[in-house]
């Protein structure tokens, strides 16, 4: 019964705020409202020095030369430990008094389908489009980097977890930035809550920004384009589309309603490998192409023709969609990672390595190469950009997959949207306490944005959601640098029991 | 203390009809007697960071419930018949847990009921039962 009212009570609201917001054109207020403080952050997080003749935003600078450090400074862990991070994954040290808690599978899967959905689809043909098939070596090379920085802060968030008293794990970047730098000192101990409230801050709003506003915009717009564009019925219906979207995420996050999420979180790893299939069908059906594809990779990469800001701007293309897929360096998915059952942190850390590396190296380059390959990308060829991109090239193969790939786009942003209301819950609940007002309050802001988010065209506000997930990487690697010698410390007393066979092996193969 | 068996329940009626018919061997051979429940996980399931946060919680209750409603009442009502029993609750794969509990507490014989999954089911992952009977390294007594 309570859980059929507040169904009822989330969707009468919603239904009254967006009807006050569709009709008198509010979007405009909103964007004029926010703008002059939107501008503002973005600014200053996006804020950039040219190089070469390319503005590079100084956040894309700190989060490459942070994975770049931590990839020495862990003598290349992402090469090292990727054959033993797949033994974990699939579960040879797999302890069986521990059957019925959270696996490193099961933590991976959650974090990956955070991760894995626009970023994959759009940005890459951003990406390409912009930067040219070259920028897919940048993107699989920050890609390659970017596992160091996932590696050491979920290693930090298994660490610095909290386990509450009823028995639930709370974790992520605010924990490790206060309770890691705390041990360093009286002094540290004030900057590292410096940093968590920030990051908290920060998350908050990319989870109703990139998180959530951004997703609901852009499957609406992959709707709209898959059932006739401008002339679609639902042209003018953001705001339905919104409601219904806003809806299912109520049930889920406010109803309690679990099957929905349960199913979507089942769906989700299939269609992510429908989509991996079909582009792997359209690389073997133009199998000949394949090897001037590669050529033009990198060749691009380092022979910019025709591309503004020559390789700088390639490098820069490549670069920042890899950071937008992956959020390596981010610390949003340390949150989802840290609920994993085990007494050694740097197990989650070896198994966190495989998330930039099939979000970006696996999924992107499939992305790329059937953008490449089918010649879309070439604006000459075809005009349209981000989702609509993806879609004409794989339609250029298979006639229906749009539709296949509107289904996967939708259930890809409402998996992310899920995703971030929880990583925006934590960071709510880390500010301003954990009770039933402020839970309620969070989620009920956060199903407005969802409805904001498809009804408008925003922007500035868009702008600024995508600087509040970037702003995230400045406390969460700062706050990195200082702990790197505690996840030194964890990786080598592992890696002696590792390398000397005191680990227990449950699974013979 | 000739040897020990271990009898599987869930909550079905084909589970009493196995603890009946372990009461009547565990007395004969006087056997020590395990009763095992098995909660259906698998390590490679799809879940919500929600659902992870609360993993740890869940599964104590998990554990509490099928000791408290499954567990429990058949333990005693065995006690009560003067034999040596104790409960088990794991979760895991069905027969694959219950052949690794019978290895750990040295089981001569596991008995369990035939259960009613659909044939689909039993078609695409084969019984429980069937399953035991093929992989087991003990004697496995289905009872109908």
């Amino acid at each position: 019964m309570s859980k059929l009212r507040v169904g009822i009570t989330t969707l009468v609201f919603l239904f009254a705020s967006s009807y006050a917001f569709a009709d008198i054109g509010i979007d405009e207020k909103i964007n004029l409202a926010i703008k002059p403080f939107a501008d503002a952050v973005a600014g200053a997080v996006f804020s950039s020095f040219p190089v070469a003749g390319v503005q590079i935003p100084f956040v894309l600078v700190w989060l490459i030369v942070a994975a770049t450090v931590f990839t020495f400074y862990f003598n290349f862990i992402n090469l090292r430990a990727f054959r033993h991070g797949f033994e974990l994954v699939r579960g040879d040290y797999h302890d069986p008094e521990a059957a019925g808690e959270v696996t490193h599978f099961q933590a991976l899967a959650t974090a990956l389908s955070g991760t894995v959905g626009l970023g994959n689809i759009a940005g890459v043909a951003v990406a390409v489009s912009l930067g040219g098939p070259g920028a897919t070596f940048w993107m699989i090379l920050a890609g390659f980097l970017g596992m160091s920085s996932k590696f050491t802060e979920c290693t930090l968030g298994v660490k610095y977890r909290d386990e509450l008293p009823d028995g639930t794990v709370s974790g992520g970047p605010m924990y490790y930035l206060s309770k890691g730098l705390a041990e360093k000192g009286v002094n540290f101990a004030k900057f590292g809550k410096v940093l968590a409230v920030l990051f908290a801050i920060f998350c908050v709003g990319g989870s109703f920004g990139g998180g959530n506003m951004f997703q609901a915009n852009q499957s609406f717009s992959q709707l709209v384009n898959v059932t006739g564009g401008d002339a679609s019925w639902l042209a003018d219906k953001g705001w339905l589309f919104g409601l219904i979207i806003a809806t299912l995420v109520g049930l889920v996050i406010m109803g309690g309603i679990k099957g929905i999420a349960r199913v979507t979180s089942k769906i989700v790893p299939f269609m992510a490998v429908t989509y991996v299939l079909a582009g792997l069908a359209i690389i073997f059906m133009n199998y000949s192409l394949v090897p001037s594809a590669i050529g033009a990779i990198i060749d691009g990469a380092f022979t910019a023709e025709g591309i503004s800001g020559g390789v700088i701007g390639v490098l820069f293309q490549g670069f920042k969609r890899a950071a937008f897929s992956n959020e390596a360096g981010v610390g949003s998915a340390a949150i989802a990672h840290s609920a994993v059952q085990t007494n050694r942190p740097v197990t989650e850390g070896f198994v966190a390595l495989y998330e930039p590396f099939v979000d970006t190296i696996v999924v992107c380059t499939i992305t790329a190469l059937v953008i490449i390959i089918t010649g879309t990308w070439d604006p000459s060829v075809d005009p349209s950009s981000g989702v609509q991109l993806t879609s004409r090239a794989f339609e250029s193969a298979f006639s229906w997959f749009p539709w296949i790939l509107t289904l996967a786009v939708l259930l890809f942003a409402f998996s992310t949207m899920i995703s971030w209301s929880y990583y925006g819950l934590k960071s709510w609940t880390y500010l301003f306490g954990e009770n039933k007002f402020t839970d309620t309050s969070y989620k009920l802001l956060f199903l407005i944005f969802v409805v904001l988010g498809s009804s408008m065209q925003l922007g500035s506000v868009i702008d600024f959601s995508d600087a509040m997930i970037f702003a995230m990487a400045f406390p969460n690697l700062l706050g990195c640098y200082f702990l790197l010698p505690v996840v030194k410390k964890e990786l080598n007393e592992y890696w002696d029991d590792y390398k000397s066979g005191r680990l227990v092996k449950t699974r013979v193969s | 203390m000739s040897s020990v068996i271990m009898v599987a329940v869930d909550c079905s009626e084909c589970g009493d009809r196995a603890v009946e018919y372990a009461l009547v061997q565990a007395k004969q051979s006087n056997s020590k007697l395990y009763v095992a429940h098995i909660i259906e996980w698998s390590q490679f399931t799809f879940s919500t960071a929600l659902e992870n946060a609360e993993r740890h919680k869940r599964r104590e209750e998990e554990l509490h419930r099928a000791h408290s409603e499954i567990i429990d009442p058949v333990v005693n009502r065995l006690k009560a018949e003067g034999l040596e029993v104790e409960g088990l609750v794991r979760h895991g794969h069905v027969a694959d847990t219950l052949q690794a509990l019978a290895k750990e507490k040295g089981v001569s014989n596991i008995i369990l009921g035939r259960q009613g999954t659909s044939m689909l089911k039993k078609h695409v992952f084969g019984s429980v039962g069937s399953r035991l009977v093929q992989s087991a390294e003990c004697a496995v007594t289905v009872v109908p």
